[in-house]
């Protein structure tokens, strides 16, 4: 089957989605990802590898979080950066996405990281550029954020080397998550033998099971002997229909607290893709709290970014 | 054609080495043949001596024509390299674009006070004005010849000729 985001030669150009990668090209990522840990720690933390290249950071859904961490991987890779907020700028003079992407190569920009409220714009932005030009999917609709799927991955790998071996745990809002979609790949590609997911029947997508995980509807069952939780953020705009009560009852139920988390295994680490509802989706005393990994996954992010960028750039057909 | 004994030659090197790190030079390994080497070489001259390792992948010139290498390995380099000898070992030295790569790589980490180049064998062919201060062995090769440092599973060190591009 043709993958758009493949070569001929079975090489990455694209980054659109973990679905579909093999478990070779994710190994490849995560494994050049570790050269770049390192790269932060020094005096100068930049490498030449992109040096003179462009990269456009378009971001038609406001996300200064992920687009502040695009913009330090880019940076550190000697990249040239532009940051555009589509939303507020020529869209609302009605140019479409594809005009805005034509003016941006037309002033010769090397690689898109494209974030969009509609699934699939980054696939359609793939499909339009030349053999030359690279895109990042930095998060479509309720499709897929692949870079964040392989930071959690990447920092979970760090903390427990052992992936065949793993029970992790995915908490929330599953259903509007393009977060948990790219986990569960991520998990299920590199071998992680039990992922769970745990949330309300209204959050959970109805065929969940489709993606190899087991669903639970009681936190406290669900988080027996789970050696990774994988908290997702609850958007507030879904506080308000008819899919949960209130942020309070919310919180009871499905809210990670101390006692919850004893649960799990004693080294069972916490992650959260940020940014956090404290009090909603995670007690601070946790989110603070010596078996949070939340901060490491913000650093890691960098080098996860940074190694996808070098791999997608050295690949041109 | 008869290639010199990589053991032996390692042996020579780090005696040549030895005095050079009276000043408190650290050892700094290419990735992957001059890293066994500079292994080497502190095992025979001090557990003391500073070691590192340098992988120039991030730092190659020919990033934009091939792309990034398959296997990178993080670079390491545990101490503080400002104000410090650097001794740079690297199995064979020819074009001179490695040294180049990793000469900026290790600026990246600070400026050393001196950078001394050790090879294990010179094959001439150089592209870029570089040379080696400490040489085990030179040996004039053809760009059709390949020279490899290769090391067995017990740690034994030896040199191989790939004929043919």
């Amino acid at each position: 089957m043709n993958n758009p985001q493949l070569t001929k030669n079975g090489e990455l150009k694209h980054l659109l989605s973990i679905e579909g990668l093999p478990r070779a090209i994710l190994n490849h990522i995560l494994d050049t990802a570790e050269s770049f840990v390192g790269v932060a720690e020094r005096e100068v933390k930049k490498v030449p590898l992109l040096r003179g290249k462009t990269v456009c950071n378009i971001f038609f859904e406001n996300s200064t979080r992920t687009r502040t961490t695009f913009e330090i991987a880019a940076k550190r890779l000697s990249a040239d950066v532009i940051n555009l907020n589509v939303n507020t700028s020529s869209q609302s003079k009605g140019e479409t996405i594809l005009d805005t992407v034509d003016n941006l190569i037309a002033m010769h920009a090397d690689m898109f990281v494209v974030r969009h409220s509609q699934s699939g714009a980054a696939h359609l932005i793939a499909r339009h550029v030349a053999p030359h030009i690279h895109v990042i999917n930095a998060g479509d609709g309720r499709h897929a954020h692949p870079t964040q799927g392989l930071l959690d991955v990447f920092t979970i790998r760090r903390y427990k080397p052992e992936m065949h071996n793993l029970r992790v745990a995915i908490v929330g809002d599953v259903l509007h998550s393009r977060v948990a979609r790219s986990e569960i790949h991520a998990l299920t590609t590199l071998g992680v033998p039990e992922v769970r997911v745990i949330g309300p029947q209204t959050l959970l997508p109805q065929d969940v099971e489709r993606l190899g995980v087991q669903v639970y509807h009681d936190m406290r069952a669900g988080l027996k002997d789970v050696d990774v939780v994988m908290m997702l953020r609850l958007q507030n705009e879904r506080m308000n229909g008819a899919l949960l009560p209130s942020a309070q009852e919310y919180f009871k139920c499905f809210g990670l607290t101390p006692e919850k988390l004893a649960l799990a295994r004693p080294d069972a680490i916490v992650m959260h893709p940020g940014p956090m509802n404290r009090g909603v989706e995670i007690d601070s005393a946790v989110a603070d709290g010596a078996q949070s990994v939340i901060l490491p996954q913000v650093t890691y992010g960098i080098a996860v970014r940074m190694a996808v960028m070098s791999i997608l750039a050295g690949n041109t057909e | 054609m008869q290639l010199p004994d990589a053991e032996q030659l390692a042996g020579t090197l780090a005696e040549q080495i030895r005095p050079l790190l009276d000043d408190g030079a650290a050892l700094v390994g290419i990735h992957s043949g001059g890293a066994w080497l500079a292994q080497r070489i502190r095992d025979l001259c001090g557990a003391d001596v500073a070691l590192g390792m340098l992988d120039i992948s991030l730092y190659r010139d020919d990033f934009s024509r091939i792309g990034l290498h398959p296997q990178i390995k993080p670079s390491h380099i545990p101490f503080d390299v400002e104000n410090r000898h650097i001794v740079l070992v690297d199995d064979v030295l020819y074009t001179g674009r490695t040294i180049r790569a990793a000469m900026n790589e290790l600026y990246d980490y600070g400026r050393p006070a001196r950078v001394t180049l050790a090879v294990l064998v010179d094959r001439g062919g150089r592209e870029l004005p570089i040379e080696a201060q400490v040489v085990g062995a030179c040996l004039p090769l053809t760009p059709q010849q390949n020279l490899q440092l290769l090391r067995d599973e017990g740690g034994k060190l030896s040199l191989k000729l790939y004929e043919g591009a």
